[in-house]
């Protein structure tokens, strides 16, 4: 019994103490859990207000997944638990919106014939065909204009160069009218009409830029139309649209025009009426830059470019950063460590400026390097098509080595000097030692950021973009592409250079350069899994 | 007690998500229309004075506003024009500024999506892209056509329709440094002789590209061998079917851009800058180049003058316009507020004048241009240039076109091969390009 007695001491210490941290973690219970209301708070609201605007929109399935990801987010964050899921959320947030969403987006965008002439809906298209093919009447003239309502339908009231008051609506073609009064050559009021004033043009703009009032009941004289409520003017429509067969007729040439289901009206002989619109095209894209002859020969140049361009870039900042790292690694160089520092510089400066001073110094008549390293010599650096090649990797060395240079020099500092030591020991010569002994050893290390450093180099835009913009232009070639481009910068330039953009096609082959880049690194992550095997 | 406190965290916990959530509607509600953070301070100072128009007039107050995207220069004179719009109609004017280069790109991107906005400022040479995306609505300047100089309202029709409000207009012209050459040349041999006279490093500078070369630039002196882009159809438009610098009179262009590139006159190392310093350094008597290097070079302290552009072949020189103006999108819900503040305010001499003071290109409403005329001679001098010039093509394969013609060019000054059959190789590469 006298145990209970000594224990009870304990239990209130430990209940003491309980009660202790129960009363701490309720003070900062308390204000995280002000805070987590505030932060809770806001993203509940912005989301209700966008969720209302795109809903107000009709945005119906983006509205909904705002809705959906608010709801998941708040219910996540007042659980009890779930700790993982709290730290998880607004990383997975980000990656949905900034990576998930783009991918899949160029993903569809590959599958459609979005760019120029098809960019928007169909409804835009025939309405934009309507409003281009509305012809003014040559030499017609000016109606100065007063809008009328009367039983709800909007009217023109007009007066004509004669003094003579017209009036009309859609339906009723114009005809003379009287008792008007007019005051300064405009309708100022009607019998049985009111007169709209500016406001009430404003409201009901839409209905009144749609509304076309018939000179006479003959179709062909044309309607008068207005864009500013305060002179009308005499169209006649080059264009019908019918809506029960969904075909577009010219009625000057009494051609029509059917949708062929690509994305725009077409006659038979395949004329096609611009601007179309988006429709899916399926795997035509991808046939395109495959079969296409005009593009598949530059395809073919470019994509083996692409692959000396990276490679041989790798290789040779590998070589001259691994060079360098030997040789500021050796105990026996004085002042290493300035040395070391000059030689990152490069590495400080922004990639695209220094390739924009490099096109500058390889200026063939005023560039530093022929002024002054070659005496004056006009060696075209950059519109030559293999000396542009050459310069680029040039540059690119400039710009890649520091970075070797420096993994190098860690990796090196990394193996154990008496790896070397007992090398020696059994007869083999320094570059014996270096070569099976600790080369291996480094690659093992460096062997990954290579890969990477490839990839990189794949889609190295920047450069090509800053240096040469992909120049010189072969003038054989049929599409534009220069010597020096890269698939990335070809991509770009069948994108967004000039004005005729095929985004389709540009995700296309942005889709094909992952799968190429993706295939690469895969297979040579799987090879360098051999080296780790010599540890 | 336990499970009381947690009962009560839950419940202030909803409260106060209800209560943020019906705050932050509330005041969301009210900067829905306000857009884009840079126009915001804008537009609440026009809130304002809109709201004391309204209740001064109250019949005046009108629903829908109108968004305006332009660029830093142009808006800055806009402000004051949708100042007064508003308080004349009582509409709501949102100017959102953007930059320059990234209005046509933006804009056929985002009409689509309904964010695009009702007004655009541009060049006349986006049009093609714009039409045939379907993204621009034509505007009826009706008699007031004719108020305007005729190259501008032309640059900005499109297959038969207007589709702008024009305000200005740009091209080159030849800049003579007035200490070098104190009389104007004649034609491009008594310029060149001029300047080898003047005792200069060079006899005449234009800025090229050593890949592309620059055909904008060069075209002058491309139609004085008679030989234009295009062809011109019945009613004075380009007939982009024809490509008329295919003919005898481009072939002897082609001869004389080879026969002046080996001579060193053009030299495909001098880039713009290149060519504007030595300008600027006084190294040659000529630059043929736009207003943009005029302040530069004054501020050089080089006494300029602008002359006409001499001709190489044996007729006139004329350059490339462009007309820049202002554009309303197919999918504006304010088409009537929109035109009314394009044509009876935009169009008016007055804010064409501003337009021109802030940007320094002639404008291109008749009234404002002969004003801008007798007030600045540099002005004058390009105004009279450009009033000769034609309007840039607006095609939308025109992309295609420089593309092909920069290269060819750059290889015929170059000397890679004989001029003419580089210059056939490349009309039949723009040929099959446009069809």
């Amino acid at each position: 019994m006298s145990a209970p007695t000594t224990t009870r001491p304990d239990e209130r210490t430990v209940h003491g103490r309980r009660a202790r941290r129960t009363a701490e973690s309720a003070s900062i219970g308390w204000k995280l859990l002000l805070l987590k209301i505030t932060v809770l708070g806001l993203l509940n609201a912005v989301s209700v207000y966008a969720a209302m605007v795109l809903f107000f929109n009709e945005r119906w399935i983006i509205g909904t997944l705002v809705v959906v990801s608010g709801a998941i987010l708040t219910w996540i964050y007042l659980q009890r638990g779930a700790l993982p899921a709290k730290y998880l959320a607004p990383g997975v947030v980000f990656l949905l919106i900034f990576q998930v969403f783009v991918i899949l987006y160029s993903g569809y965008v590959a599958f459609t014939n979005y760019g120029t002439g098809h960019n928007s809906t169909k409804d835009h298209a025939i309405h934009a065909i309507m409003l281009q093919t509305q012809d003014r009447v040559p030499d017609s003239p000016t109606y100065p204009l007063t809008v009328v309502e009367s039983s709800d339908e909007l009217g023109f009231a007009v007066t004509t160069e004669d003094g003579e008051i017209l009036i009309g609506s859609a339906d009723a073609p114009l005809e003379a009218v009287e008792g008007a009064v007019v005051e300064d050559g405009r309708v100022v009021q009607v019998p049985d009409h009111q007169v709209l004033s500016f406001a009430d043009l404003v409201e009901r703009q839409q209905e009144l830029t749609t509304l076309a009032v018939p000179l006479s009941d003959d179709p062909n004289a044309g309607a008068l139309r207005t864009q500013d409520g305060q002179r009308a003017y005499v169209y006649t429509s080059r264009f019908v649209y019918d809506e029960s067969s969904d075909t577009m007729t010219n009625t000057q040439t009494g051609q029509t025009y059917t949708d062929g289901g690509e994305g725009a009206f077409v006659t038979e002989a395949g004329e096609e009426l611009m601007p179309g619109w988006r429709v899916n095209v399926g795997l035509e894209n991808f046939v395109r830059a495959i079969t296409e002859e005009s593009i598949r020969g530059p395809l073919l140049y470019v994509t083996t470019w692409t692959f000396a361009f990276a490679f041989l870039s790798v290789a040779s900042t590998f070589i001259l950063g691994l060079f360098l790292a030997i040789v500021f690694n050796d105990p026996r160089m004085k002042s290493r460590k300035y040395y070391r520092l000059v030689m990152i510089l490069p590495y400080a400066f922004p990639g695209f400026l220094s390739a924009l001073v490099w096109a500058g110094m390889m200026n063939q008549e005023f560039g530093f390097i022929n002024n002054v390293l070659f005496g004056g010599a006009a060696i075209p650096w950059l519109s030559d098509p293999w000396l542009a090649k050459l310069s680029i990797l040039i540059v690119n060395l400039w710009l890649g080595f520091p970075y070797m240079f420096l993994v190098c020099t860690g990796a090196l500092q990394s193996i154990p000097e008496e790896l070397t030591e007992a090398a020696q020991m059994d007869g083999a010569r320094p570059f014996q030692a270096f070569r099976q002994i600790k080369f291996p050893l480094l690659l093992v290390s460096i062997a990954p950021l290579l890969i990477s450093s490839f990839a990189f180099n794949f889609n190295n835009f920047n450069l090509v973009y800053m240096l040469t913009g992909g120049g010189p232009r072969d003038i054989e070639a049929g599409i534009n592409v220069g010597s020096t481009d890269i698939l990335i910068s070809m991509v770009y330039k069948v994108a967004f250079v000039g004005s005729q953009s095929d985004y389709g096609l540009a995700s296309a082959f942005s889709i094909l350069i992952f799968f190429i880049v993706g295939t690469i690194s895969v297979i040579a992550f799987r090879r360098t899994r051999a080296l780790e095997e010599l540890n | 007690m336990t499970v009381n406190t947690r009962g009560i965290t839950r419940l202030t916990a909803l409260l106060g998500l209800g209560a943020f959530a019906l705050t932050a509607c509330g005041s969301g509600g009210d900067s829905a229309e306000q857009g884009s953070g840079e126009s915001a301070e804008t537009e609440a100072a026009e809130t304002t004075e809109e709201e004391s128009s309204q209740s001064e007039s109250g019949d005046a107050a009108a629903s829908g506003s109108l968004t305006i995207w332009a660029d830093a220069n142009r808006a800055e004179v806009l402000n004051e024009v949708a100042s007064d719009f508003e308080s004349d109609t009582g509409i709501a004017v949102e100017i959102v500024q953007q930059d320059f280069e990234e209005i046509r790109d933006q804009f056929v991107s985002q009409v689509p999506t309904g964010e695009g906005p009702d007004i655009a400022v541009g060049a006349h040479d986006w049009l093609g892209v714009l039409v045939n995306n379907g993204v621009v609505a034509p505007v009826e300047l009706g008699d007031a056509a004719g108020d305007f100089e005729e190259i501008a309202v032309d640059a900005w029709t499109y297959e038969g329709q207007t589709y702008g409000l024009p305000y200005s207009i740009e091209n080159i012209a030849l800049l003579r440094n007035t200490e070098l050459a104190p009389e104007a040349p004649a034609d491009f041999d008594e310029m060149i002789q001029m300047g080898e006279e003047a005792g200069t490093e060079y006899p005449f500078l234009v800025g090229l590209d050593p890949n592309e070369s620059d055909p904008y630039h060069l075209y002058p002196f491309q139609t004085s061998f008679g030989a234009p882009v295009f062809g011109t159809a019945e009613d004075g438009s380009y007939d982009s079917s024809q490509l008329a610098m295919a003919d005898a009179g481009g072939e002897e262009f082609a001869g004389w851009l080879a026969e002046q590139g080996e001579a060193g006159v053009l030299n495909l190392n001098i880039d713009g800058d290149l060519a504007q310093e030595s300008f600027n350094d006084g190294n040659s008597p000529f630059f043929l180049t736009g207003p943009w290097n005029v302040d530069g070079a004054r501020e050089a302290g080089i006494d300029v003058a602008v002359d006409p552009i001499p001709a190489a072949g044996d007729q006139d020189a004329q350059p490339f316009a462009g007309v820049q103006g202002f554009f309303l999108s197919a999918q504006s819900e304010n088409v009537v507020a929109a035109s009314n503040f394009l044509i009876n305010y935009v169009g008016t001499a007055e804010v064409q004048t501003a337009l021109y003071e802030t940007g320094g290109r002639a404008p291109a409403l008749t009234e404002s241009f002969e004003q801008a005329l007798s007030e600045d001679e540099i002005v004058a001098g390009f105004g009279e240039v450009g009033a000769e010039a034609v309007p840039m093509p607006a095609i939308p394969e025109m992309g295609a076109v420089w593309d092909d013609w920069g290269s060819s060019q750059a290889a015929i000054i170059k000397g890679d091969g004989d001029p003419v059959e580089l210059w056939q190789k490349m009309s039949e590469d723009i040929s099959s390009a446009i069809d």
